[in-house]
């Protein structure tokens, strides 16, 4: 018997650990969307929750940590499985083509690497623009804090984060189309009629979280930031 | 019975070695009956009349048991047609006139032996690590002495029914053998018979589609799709099922 390291290194065993970083991925970005949202709530509502993420200390930290493994495991293992098909194929087929059907392959399937090469540069980015850019300071609750919300109403100003960030999501929205029913066969869902539903349910989940991040670079830009009318700014 | 002309484009290439290239023949007479090997055939006389090497290709049965014709037609394993062997596709699926590009399929563990032939030795490797139950030889015992559950059996001889011709690699984006190592799992670790050795042989045969050097499998279902008996991807959840299960 190979030992738990051996065997998640195996390829059965990294499929099943690209499924389960991917749920936990999922899970992670409804939470973040939810927390986006609170952009359209009180003014004070995303600072707030800006501080209460703080406040939790160290157990932030842990979050962060696992987060970033959670990640990095995921994009290793995607990364690995590209290089690895190039090395079971070197010599392409002149023509090539899905025999439809069952076969699952499409413009959401075919391009996970490329959506996933994408989301890793981006999410580079993104954390250096909103976790480690320049922030005013706010008072909050008779301490300061801060200003998450200000520095993202004048990001999404910007066309070219407006646009970018849009065409990101609408890559997310893409690659969890293969990808939440993937995790889930990755899982080891057997029941035939249970696949063909999960993976309408996953193609919806993909489109409702793509439209829920990209609605709101949108909508500041051409709501014009503090002028919007779902935004309230004091 | 209407006749037509085909286009082929077929790849050639003497051994493992030399570097192969796409022939281009023009057959004519070709009858709407024949199947796409008999079509094949009727070149390779051709090509033997005009003092040419014939077309290499692998068969066997000719009625979609043996696994044997497993061919790329039109970037396709095994042609157009859902659940249908190679040998079992007729030229009615074709018009006149048609191009029709065959390759051999593609996999570095399935390395081209001569034109359309490749050596599929991988598979047998993977099934001496553990497809098989082991048992004492002698006298056939009770048919009836370990009950199977219908359900059980059902499944069971539906992953039984691969005949190993590798059109899942063939098909697969990644070169893929998972449904051929799932449908093998799957077969045994379903039936009462194969329990004794079912973590060892799971654990033993995934190792050694790895060490085959097939690729990754990334649920694109193409496999299922291009199946000329029509193997469903859930044997490939079963196979991951089973591994947890050996692992813990």
């Amino acid at each position: 018997m190979p030992s738990l390291i051996e065997a998640f290194q195996s390829q059965v065993g990294r499929k099943i650990l690209t499924g389960l970083t991917g749920f936990l991925l999922v899970f992670f970005i409804i939470f973040h969307l939810a927390g986006n949202l609170a952009i359209f709530g009180d003014p004070n509502a995303m600072n707030s929750y800006s501080q209460f993420l703080h406040d939790l200390g160290p157990l932030l930290w842990v979050a962060r940590i696992g987060l970033l493994l959670i990640f990095v495991i995921h994009a290793y293992i995607g990364i690995s499985i590209w290089f690895n098909k190039r090395k079971a194929r070197p010599q392409q087929y002149k023509v090539y083509s899905s025999k439809g059907g069952p076969s699952k392959q499409g413009l959401s399937s075919r391009s996970m690497a490329f959506t996933g090469i994408v989301l890793l540069i981006f999410v580079v980015v993104h954390i250096n623009t909103f976790a480690l850019g320049d922030m005013d300071t706010v008072m909050l609750d008779g301490r300061a804090t801060h200003d998450v919300k200000t520095l993202v109403i004048d990001t999404f100003q910007n066309p070219i984060y407006a646009f970018g960030y849009t065409i990101v999501m609408i890559l997310l929205g893409a690659h969890l189309g293969h990808g939440i029913w993937s995790a889930f066969t990755s899982l080891t869902l057997r029941s035939k009629k249970a696949s063909a539903t999960i993976y309408t349910i996953g193609v919806v989940v993909a489109v409702l979280l793509a439209i829920g991040f990209l609605f709101i670079p949108l909508y500041i830009y051409f709501g014009g930031g503090c002028d919007a009318a779902l935004i309230n700014c004091n | 019975m209407s006749l037509m002309t085909i286009n082929l484009k077929v790849w050639r290439q003497k051994n493992a070695e030399s570097p192969g290239k796409f022939e281009d023949y023009k057959l004519d007479g070709v009858s709407e009956h024949m199947s796409f090997l008999e079509m094949l055939d009727v070149l390779n006389e051709d090509l033997i009349k005009e003092g040419k090497d014939p077309v290499e290709f692998d068969y066997d049965c000719r009625e979609g048991i043996c696994g044997s014709c497993n061919m790329v037609i039109n970037g396709r394993a095994h042609g157009p047609k859902h659940k249908t062997a190679a040998c079992q596709l007729h030229m009615r699926t074709y018009n006149d006139g048609d191009t029709i590009v065959i390759e051999p399929p593609r996999a570095a563990a399935f390395p081209i032996v001569k034109d359309l032939v490749v050596d599929r030795t991988a598979f047998d490797r993977i099934i001496e690590a553990g497809g098989y139950i082991s048992v004492k030889t002698g006298a056939a015992p009770e048919a009836n002495l370990i009950p199977v559950p219908q359900d059980i059996s059902n499944e069971a001889f539906d992953y039984a029914t691969c005949i190993g011709c590798g059109g899942c690699v063939a098909a697969c984006p990644n070169s893929s053998a998972a449904l051929f190592t799932g449908a093998k799992v799957a077969h045994l670790n379903s039936l009462p018979q194969g329990q004794p050795e079912r973590d060892k042989r799971t654990i033993a045969m995934v190792n050694q589609m790895e060490k085959e050097g097939f690729g990754d499998c990334s649920n694109y279902a193409e496999c299922e799709a291009v199946c000329p008996v029509g193997i469903s991807i859930s044997a490939i959840a079963e196979m991951r099922r089973d591994y947890v299960k050996a692992i813990f």
